[in-house]
């Protein structure tokens, strides 16, 4: 890497060559690995939905064919959700920081980190070939029997690429808990934990939990695909809901896996521009754990119209709304924590602040489709589509900004054009309310999700939302160039720029390979602003 | 209502209509009103607590046990209200009334197939009057689909191998939206269709018009065609099960237990014979599967529905095979 002059040896520029860089087992490094890959990814993922927002600009079946659309809309939903939102986070900034926050020198097991990346890129390999030559028309949901009797595309390759990266995933999960177990500094008790170490660890053991489930699920499509097993196609004797009830069981809790991270950035974030610590620092690191396990026992509220019984989406009605509770604990201790703050506003509280919002609204929304009556005439409609963007995108990416544009400085030792960085937050927020503010009504209004024409009296919203999504695509580009610019004109950050107590800043930006000279000793909590302010005014 | 004036949302046409609409009034009000104030809330201490030059250090706060309970608890007891007024509603639209008109649906890639009991049959359209309540049967041929009148307000999936329900009394006359919502394919999103809400006496006319043999009668030919008679024969030679009376009766089967014979039932028991036996008898019925399709399986359904003690046909050894049953009426 061709960074301008690094002042002293660090993490990037101790060894150098690209076999330094595929053979490492720096933590910090295995996690530029997965920053370069699941950015490609999300790029990927975004260039599919833009085919399919042009597509629906027209009522008529316009610009692909109807297969094209199927496929279209299927890689992007694969994409952002197995190679994107789940990983993105532990695997990116959790990998960097997860030590870095605890005073470690690395993850418990280094080999492993890396052999997970390696899943990962096969996996994604594996499926985006897949998903290219030949194509996948399944949708992200898989649902049988269309996935194994219907279907004529490239269906078990992409399962295969999808299990393995799943393997990835619970490799990760297993290496975070031991970590956050085993190589804490001394001093450093739980309840001295930042609220980012306690989401990591929550969700690593929903990967490890959830995971198998849908490896299983998946493999089982692939023999009933293969030799006709009948698992889940009625006409061989299978079950088609019970695909359902393995899939959701994962697949809600891996939106708990993707949100949790999120909330983690965000409980760091709000206090450091706040200058406060943490309000209510033990609800919220309860929360999370409050949430992991409720997330579990909640996945059929998306079955409640497939033919479940009566009393079964009764049950699975009210516990959707008991998960909806530590959510709402979270909302109310940060906006509680800006209260008498001394709040700033760069790029990272802009976009923590725009989760907050966005994320509000996203789970005030998610109240709507857990009522019963509600959900039997919003399901599968744009109202639902619109709910988890809601979650995934203003809620999970937002976030996601928020804690790159945080560490950055610590990740590259640079600043970031501060008046870009703010600007493309702005841009991001507002295009995300234009793309799908519209979706809600003409979700409520009856469009269903998945079609590639529609009657013409729902147009008006759908171009609405294209035309949105145009500005949100912008937004996303703007970040990319400004922060890889950074890299060669930005001017350095110096250890730590935001005057924030995380350990993982008490080191010098980038650190060294060995994260600490020496290993930190930890005497106080994770956001006690007023104490080091305090010191450094003596 | 007044949401009608506004163009997005669909009309209500059907009895539960208004009281999903009513839901979304409740949950949008105060779902809205604590958004709001969260925002609110949020732009205010931003603002208000801005770092200016002379901001001094903020004290410290750590949190307020009584405050935090108060927004544990409260938002459970709303949350637990929105649970009960959804369920109600829920609970209603699970349930069709005892006298509802019963029209069978096959759905398949990509079309409708609808059979009412007088025996019209339709394909992507669905005639039905104001003010009668109507329960859907629905079966798919190949993968799931999803059957959804935004007008009415209902969804249901319509899964293959076994028979789902939905009902709905429709109020205002009209022709609403019928569409697929569970991805099944190429052309999922051609697989729509109009129901026609029709005053009742324009309806009888549309009946009229389109009378074929009821489906009960289709159903009769099904079973003659298909010799069931041979050995479900209500005679001494009988090798089978009499099928008189047997609509939604207890059948006390070889294992012990005993079901009911309902729809999933029957349908069962001509594509998968061997797999509930009935007490008494053997396991000598060959599978109907690839050779009675859904739509006939419908009209046997029909039938055993209309058929008494003591109505079972004739057997007759030579039995000459009926004109090849009537084409879908295809328009």
């Amino acid at each position: 890497m061709s960074i301008a002059i690094q002042p002293r040896e660090n993490y990037l520029n101790t060894t150098t060559g690209v076999l330094s860089w595929l053979l490492t087992k720096d933590h910090k490094r295995i996690a530029l690995l997965y920053l370069i890959t699941v950015t490609v990814m999300f790029f990927l993922g975004g260039v599919a939905i833009t085919i399919v927002r042009l597509n629906l600009m027209t009522p008529d079946s316009g610009l692909v064919s109807a297969d094209t659309y199927n496929k279209l809309f299927t890689m992007h939903g694969v994409i952002m959700v197995f190679f994107f939102l789940v990983p993105v986070v532990p695997t990116v900034l959790g990998n960097f920081c997860l030590p870095l926050m605890i005073g470690a020198k690395d993850l418990a097991f280094p080999r492993l980190n890396l052999a997970s990346w390696y899943l990962f890129v096969l996996g994604a390999v594996w499926a985006l070939y897949a998903m290219l030559a030949g194509g996948l028309d399944t949708g992200w949901t898989f649902y049988t029997p269309y996935t194994t009797s219907s279907s004529h595309s490239n269906v078990i390759p992409a399962l295969i690429g999808i299990v393995i990266v799943g393997f990835s995933s619970i490799l990760t999960g297993l290496n975070f808990i031991v970590t956050v177990h085993r190589l804490r500094a001394p001093g450093l008790t739980w309840w001295r934990l930042p609220i980012f170490v306690w989401t990591i660890y929550a969700t690593s053991f929903i990967f490890l939990l959830a995971t198998p489930t849908v490896a299983m699920a998946l493999i089982l499509e692939i023999v009933e695909r293969l030799w006709g097993i009948g698992i889940f196609d009625p006409a061989l004797g299978g079950d088609p809901l019970l695909f359902q009830h393995l899939f959701w069981f994962y697949s809600h809790p891996a939106v708990y896996i993707m949100i949790l991270p999120g909330m983690g950035i965000v409980s760091e974030v709000i206090p450091c521009f706040s200058r406060k610590n943490l309000y209510g620092y033990t609800f919220v690191a309860l929360s999370s754990f409050g949430i992991a396990s409720l997330s579990f026992l909640v996945w059929a509220h998306h079955m409640f119209v497939a033919g479940i019984s009566l009393y079964a989406a009764m049950i699975f009605s009210l516990l959707s709304y008991l998960v909806a509770v530590p959510s709402a604990i979270k909302v109310f201790n940060w906006t509680a924590t800006l209260y008498k703050g001394s709040i700033s506003f760069e790029a990272p509280m802009l976009y923590a602040l725009g989760f907050v919002c966005l994320f509000t609204a996203g789970g005030l929304t998610g109240l709507f489709l857990a009522c019963l009556g509600m959900d039997m005439h919003v399901h599968d409609t744009y109202f639902v589509i619109a709910h988890f963007h809601f979650i995934m995108v203003g809620g999970m990416v937002m976030a996601y900004m928020s804690g790159l544009h945080y560490w950055w400085p610590k990740i590259t030792g640079r600043m970031y054009s501060e008046w870009w960085s703010k600007l493309s937050a702005l841009i991001i927020f507002i295009g995300f309310f234009l793309t799908f503010l519209p979706q809600f009504i003409v979700g409520y209004a009856g469009m269903p999700r998945r079609y590639n024409h529609y009657p013409p009296e729902f147009q008006v919203w759908n171009v609405m939302s294209s035309a949105g999504a145009s500005i949100l695509g912008v937004g996303y580009v703007l970040p990319l160039c400004y922060l890889i610019l950074s890299l060669w004109y930005g001017k350095p950050a110096g250890p730590n720029p935001w005057g924030a107590t995380g350990l993982e800043w008490q080191t010098p930006s980038p650190p060294p390979t060995e994260n600490f000279a020496t290993t930190p000793v930890v005497v106080r909590g994770p956001y006690e602003y007023h104490v080091e302010k305090a010191q450094n005014e003596l | 209502m007044f949401a009608q004036q506004i163009i997005w949302f669909p009309s209500q046409a059907s009895t539960t209509a208004s009281r999903v609409d009513l839901l979304l009034y409740m949950l949008t009000t105060i779902c809205g009103a604590v958004g709001l104030s969260v925002a609110v809330t949020l732009i205010y201490f931003a603002v208000r607590y801005r770092r200016r030059s002379n901001t001094p250090t903020p004290a410290e706060m750590r949190g307020n046990r009584p405050l935090e309970l108060f927004w544990t608890i409260t938002p459970m007891f709303i949350f637990i209200g929105f649970f009960v007024a959804g369920a109600i509603v829920y609970f209603d639209a699970y349930r069709a009334p005892d006298d509802a008109t019963v029209v069978y649906v096959v759905g398949k890639q990509w079309m409708w197939k609808f059979q009412h009991p007088e025996g019209q049959r339709e394909i992507n359209e669905l005639h039905v009057p104001v003010g009668q309540p109507f329960k859907l049967m629905l079966t798919s041929e190949d993968v799931i689909h999803s059957f959804f009148v935004p007008a009415f307000r209902v969804h249901m999936d319509v899964l293959p191998g076994r028979y789902s329900s939905v009902w709905f009394q429709p109020i205002r006359p009209g022709h609403y939206h019928l569409f697929c919502s569970q991805y099944c394919g190429t052309n999922h999103a051609g697989m729509v269709g109009t129901v026609h809400v029709m005053e009742p006496a324009e309806y009888e006319r549309w009946l009229h018009l389109n009378a074929e043999g009821s489906m009960a009668l289709e159903g009769r030919k099904v079973f003659l065609k298909y010799r069931c008679i041979s050995c479900h024969s209500a005679d001494e030679n009988a090798r089978a099960p009499v099928l008189e009376d047997l609509y939604l009766r207890p059948v006390h089967l070889r294992d012990g237990s005993t079901v009911i014979a309902d729809d999933d039932y029957i349908r069962e028991s001509v594509y998968d014979p061997g797999k509930k036996i009935v007490l008494g008898w053997d396991n000598l019925m060959p599978t109907y599967k690839g050779q009675v399709s859904p739509e006939e399986i419908n009209q046997l359904i029909a039938y055993l529905k209309s058929l008494h003690r003591g109505e079972t046909p004739n057997r007759v050894e030579e039995f000459a095979p009926p004109a090849a049953t009537p084409p879908i009426n295809s328009k």
